[in-house]
């Protein structure tokens, strides 16, 4: 168990530099589309959700887990689409001016 | 074979994890941004599709009903939002997400107290660091979305001893926490922390104005992020910790370089309204 959080953190930490240097340098009109695709990504709790809900039984678990694969993949879904929406009125845009 | 199912879906894991770098570097750049979005969009599918066959997950018929619910609210609500609304639709979908992550955390809490072996402690603090960031998300963004939406007022809402107050309820939930850890399977203690968890969240909101609440939909969405590592600290679950590390970042670079835009600081975003209460008072 112990190893497993040893494993767990330096994944953790690495994914964080990763993040942070993976930004840089964003022009204004692109802040609200990234932080709308971030959000996305952040709905892959809906992997955490799908374990959960996983067994084949009814109890409370299972119920919080259905329920929060349902908000989660609203969350997927409506981030990806809504990103896309957003940058597809920019290329507009650009192609007129 | 039996071998071969679970590094399939490790491996899986790794490309969608490398799909979503990809996605968030190229987002950054005008050109390039909407393929970004598609390429995370890919790996959140290969994501979904490596979970379902996991051998934990049996429970097939109402997974698939709840995935399809989800989907079709999700676009439902993607193809009605206005462009001028995206600020409080991207700070409501976060929402849904910090949600998501609280009841992982609290079914997984649940779930343990029907165990034979107690909680240990160190999945215990995951957990309630799940709760507390997820609910945290939860309410936060909910108030963002309603003052955005103009529900409630924009203006900063700020009462008496509003920063003692807040800081006792921390105190309250570390003390709570600490009293959990001693005793796991205390359901009033537990339920208490998810409720200060939820209360901090709109006391967190409330006293920013209408006009900075695309920072704090920011701020809200790195810590959806972190709410999800904290989900995958509690199942042990490498594709959760990576993303939700990404996001956590990378939002807090996004929500620092927004605040600069707007010639600010973080703090001073934050903690405004409070600096006025007391010039005024």
């Amino acid at each position: 168990m112990a190893d497993e959080l040893i494993v767990g953190l330096v994944v953790f930490v690495l994914a964080s530099f990763v993040g942070f240097e993976v930004i840089n340098k964003v022009p204004p009109t692109l802040h609200t589309p990234l932080m709308s695709g971030s959000n996305a990504i952040s709905g892959i709790a809906v992997v955490g959700a799908l374990l959960v809900a996983g067994a084949r039984e009814w109890n409370l678990t299972v119920i919080l887990g259905l329920i929060a694969v349902v908000l989660a993949t609203i969350n997927v879904v409506g981030g990806f689409l809504v990103t896309d929406r957003m940058l597809q009125m920019f290329k507009k845009k650009e192609s007129r001016g | 074979m039996s071998d071969f199912l679970p590094t399939g879906i490790e491996l899986s894991y790794l490309a969608a994890a490398s799909l979503f770098i990809l996605g968030l570097k190229k987002l950054g750049s005008p050109a390039t941004a909407r393929r970004g979005n598609l390429l995370a969009a890919i790996g959140m599918l290969i994501a979904i599709v490596a979970t379902l066959l996991n051998q934990q997950v049996l429970n097939y018929e109402m997974i698939l009903v709840s995935i399809l619910l989800g989907s079709i609210i999700g676009t439902f609500m993607a193809q009605k939002v206005e462009m001028t609304d995206m600020p409080q639709m991207v700070g409501l979908l976060n929402g849904l997400g910090g949600a998501a992550s609280a009841l992982v955390a609290i079914g997984e809490f649940w779930h343990s107290l029907g165990a034979p072996e107690a909680l240990p402690v160190d999945s215990l603090m995951t957990t309630i660091l799940g709760v507390l960031i997820g609910g945290i998300t939860l309410t936060g963004s909910l108030v963002a979305f309603a003052k955005l939406q103009g529900l409630i007022s924009g203006t900063p809402m700020t009462f008496p001893f509003q920063q003692p107050f807040n800081i006792a309820l921390v105190v309250i939930f570390l003390a709570g926490s600490g009293y959990l850890l001693a005793s796991p399977g205390n359901v009033p203690i537990f339920l208490g922390l998810v409720s200060i968890s939820l209360l901090l969240g709109v006391l967190f909101v409330i006293p920013i104005g209408g006009a900075d609440m695309p920072v704090v939909v920011s701020l809200l969405n790195s810590y959806s992020g972190l709410a999800a590592s904290a989900a995958g600290f509690i199942l042990m679950n490498n594709m959760l910790i990576i993303s939700g590390a990404l996001v956590g970042a990378s939002g807090l670079i996004l929500t620092d370089i927004m605040c600069k835009a707007m010639n600010r600081s973080l703090t001073n975003v934050l903690f405004s309204a409070f600096g006025k209460g007391a010039t005024a008072g």
